[in-house]
């Protein structure tokens, strides 16, 4: 894919790469890390592209393989790009018992995916999430880090409708 | 050079007037007040005030408890009672503005209780009277709601870093860990392991370079306290971290916490910043000969990560898979120097410990459990939230009185506690005391004081199902009995399920059970067959109906099952 365009993927993949640099140069804490780093790549960009692990092992002078088994481990790294938006449905036992599978139903039919993954038009990506910690307002969904609380498949379908229409969700309750 | 420490409490008290002269708003945004709405209501509260011109602080504070009653918006003004308002959207929080703050007269109707001052009002109870407050003992929780976590001067204000002022002035590290010993403090991590003699063992290397590090991975399901505390007092947590720093004389704390939860993270980072500005961490710490230094290390999404072993690895940025142990953390731990790992919620009660003196915490609790119990109620309950309670009170004391039983009025059926390996118990068995032994010996953990309730339109199987899907989905995949095992159980979970188990099917879990007890290096795997065994333990004959009956009681089997792709590549 790299050698077919040219110019503008080098460029992109400069620019990448830069924002890559920038965020691994810019930790807070002293302690620097390979997953320290991943998890700054993922801040800035979202995903972790094969560039950003090559500059992490170069940062940290570990090996590719080093980088690369960190990012396959923790499952919130993810090594295609995500769509613009993205949701998470919690399925932890408290948000099972109290409706969650029937939300996440409901989402997947409004959003048009068979399972966890990104829409077509590579707007919204559904995730699922193991505990999004306000247990005690389940069910719990977020978009784009904004939780919501209490939500019922109603809701949760009207949150994806707008989502598809491009408006931005703040965080709250359905009921 | 820093200011002394009767400066910084003057400095604080004068910040307190400043803030009890004009009106003050605060409201819940843990994450369960994010979780309801509480962006929204502050940005209508500040275009209301701002269209009145009216000077008020609005204070974003962590979770004052009563989480099912979120947005809470706590109003107090000069000659006014302090009120907590409950369920708030945008307009009414404009209606408050006006009600109590123009008109000085508290919205009645939409009050969950009156804080203090003030006298009581008439048609206006005490919070403190509400049934999920009553009874409460607060010690870690002090502070949660009341105070701005991103404020030091408010934690200053009330008793904070005073016991590490004694601590420094007055007390040698020994007698630290003397009284942290006789509070007989045990960890709330899960394991309930003497907090002192945890200090002891570290105190006793000779390395110059020792590490103190706190757990705040906390990815059980139903677990919310540690990420409250952080919220909602991180100074309580960072001072509990630097008087256990000077106890064993370790040189720097590391507070690890999952990566994504911005609320803990930043308010963490802001404790630690505001400390080092004031000289509470740093070299000379309040002008003593010690010095100390902390950071937040982050770590990825993985359960294990907050196995104590596992966490090193994460800190050292590698995969968080446990270490064989021995060696053991104390001797060789983070970076190969000695380590102490210890939970939020027990480094929490640590200023209190020291300020108040070891007995005192020790009077509080029965037998070998002292202190309190900091809960997480969640599921098919009235009144679901955070509280703290004193140890030994009963689980049905607990369920039916403070949270009020079931959200519907049907019986409590099952009640989930202490993470996903902790089990699950039956609703006919809430007469235990909240109490560590006497968990144990019923078949449960008290754990990080999670509970997840659920009513009789509650599956056990399929709860189970969800239990071991959550475990399968979370094994790092080191030892093989855990990795494979796991999904043994899952597989076998989702074809009873189906109705197309057999009865050789319990036999075969057990063995699986007993081989993942057996030959795994953490609880993860150890306890990973608890769900299952316990769920057999208390509700066998609804394992039968699916197997032998072909039925599920409650019908929740006949809905569809989706579990999540598992993502991980071992």
């Amino acid at each position: 894919m790299h050698e077919v365009h040219g110019d503008a993927v080098t460029s992109t993949a400069q620019s990448i790469r830069d924002r890559v640099r920038k965020a691994i140069k810019g930790q807070k804490q002293k302690t620097v890390t390979v997953l320290s780093c991943l998890l700054a790549v993922e801040d800035e960009l979202g995903w972790i592209p094969a560039e950003a692990v090559e500059e992490v092992a170069e940062f940290t002078e570990a090996t590719i393989n080093d980088v690369w088994g960190v990012v396959s481990f923790y499952t919130n790294f993810q090594t295609q790009p995500l769509g613009k938006h993205r949701m998470e449905v919690c399925w932890g036992p408290t948000c099972h018992l109290v409706g969650a599978q029937k939300v996440a139903d409901q989402v997947l039919k409004s959003l048009g995916l068979p399972s966890e993954g990104t829409t077509a038009d590579g707007a919204i990506t559904l995730r699922y999430n193991t505990c999004l910690g306000a247990c005690s307002n389940a069910p719990v969904v977020s978009v784009d880090h904004h939780l919501m609380g209490r939500m019922t498949p109603s809701h949760a379908a009207d949150a994806a409708e707008r989502l598809k229409r491009g408006e931005s969700i703040g965080g709250g309750h359905a009921s | 050079m820093p200011p002394n420490f009767a400066e910084l409490k003057s400095a604080a008290q004068q910040r307190q007037q400043e803030l009890s002269s004009k009106p003050w708003i605060r409201v819940g945004t843990a994450l369960c007040g994010k979780a309801a709405g509480a962006d929204a209501v502050i940005a209508a509260l500040k275009s209301e005030l701002q269209k009145r011109h009216m000077q008020a602080t609005i204070s974003e504070v962590g979770c004052l408890g009563p989480c099912f009653a979120e947005p809470l918006v706590d109003v107090s003004a000069p000659n006014t009672p302090r009120v907590v308002y409950h369920n708030v959207t945008p307009e009414m929080a404009c209606h408050i503005v006006q009600s109590h703050l123009v008109h000085h007269k508290p919205a009645a109707d939409l009050a969950l209780g009156v804080v203090d001052a003030g006298g009581v009002m008439p048609g206006l109870a005490k919070l403190a009277d509400h049934p999920m407050m009553k009874g409460q003992v607060r010690i870690a929780l002090r502070n949660a709601g009341h105070v701005d976590p991103m404020d030091i001067y408010q934690y200053i204000a009330n008793d904070g870093y005073a016991a590490l002022h004694k601590a420094l002035t007055s007390m040698t590290a020994e007698q630290v860990r003397e009284q942290v010993t006789k509070s007989g403090l045990r960890g709330r991590g899960g394991a309930a392991f003497p907090t002192g003699t945890k200090w002891n063992f570290l105190a006793v290397s000779k390395q110059p370079v020792k590490y103190v590090l706190v757990n705040c991975e906390e990815g059980d399901p139903g677990a919310f306290n540690d990420k409250g505390i952080l919220e909602s007092d991180p100074h309580s947590l960072l001072e509990g971290l630097i008087l256990s720093g000077y106890a064993t004389g370790a040189i720097k704390g590391y507070v690890f916490i999952r990566h994504g939860h911005e609320g803990p993270i930043d308010r963490t980072w802001k404790a630690i910043d505001q400390a080092y500005e004031l000289g509470l961490l740093g070299k000379n710490i309040l002008g003593s000969n010690f010095g100390f230094d902390a950071e937040v290390a982050l770590t990825g999404d993985s359960y294990v990560a907050g196995e104590e072993t596992a966490l090193m690895e994460a800190i050292e940025g590698k995969r968080s898979m446990p270490r064989y142990r021995p060696p053991f953390p104390a001797q060789v731990g983070l970076f190969g120097k000695p380590s102490n790992i210890n939970n939020v919620k027990t480094l929490s009660y640590v200023p209190q410990i020291i300020l108040k003196g070891g007995d005192w915490f020790a009077s509080i609790g029965q037998d070998k459990s002292k202190g309190t119990a900091i809960l997480c109620l969640s599921g098919d309950l009235k009144y679901t939230g955070l509280m703290e309670v004193p140890l030994g009170v009963t689980m049905r004391h607990v369920i039916e009185n403070m949270a009020g039983g079931s959200r519907s009025g049907k019986r409590i059926k099952v009640l989930q506690t202490g993470g996903p390996l902790g089990g699950v118990l039956s609703g006919d068995g809430m007469d235990i005391a909240l109490d560590f032994e006497v968990m144990a010996k019923a078949g449960a953990i008290l754990g990080s004081g999670g509970i997840i309730a659920a009513d009789e339109s509650t599956c056990v199987v399929d709860l189970t199902r969800n239990l071991v899907a959550f475990c399968q989905y979370e094994s790092c995949g080191k030892c093989f009995p855990c990795r494979t095992g796991m999904s043994h159980l899952l597989e076998v979970l989702e074809r009873i399920c189906r109705f197309e188990g057999t009865a050789q099917d319990l036999e075969l879990m057990r063995s699986v059970g007993q081989s993942m007890q057996a030959g795994s290096l953490c609880g993860h795997g150890q306890l990973g067959f608890n769900p299952v065994s316990s769920a057999l333990k208390f509700f066998g004959s609804e394992f039968d109906q699916h197997l032998r009956d072909k039925v599920c009681p409650t019908g929740r089997c006949n809905e569809p099952w989706n579990p999540p792709v598992k993502t991980r590549r071992y």
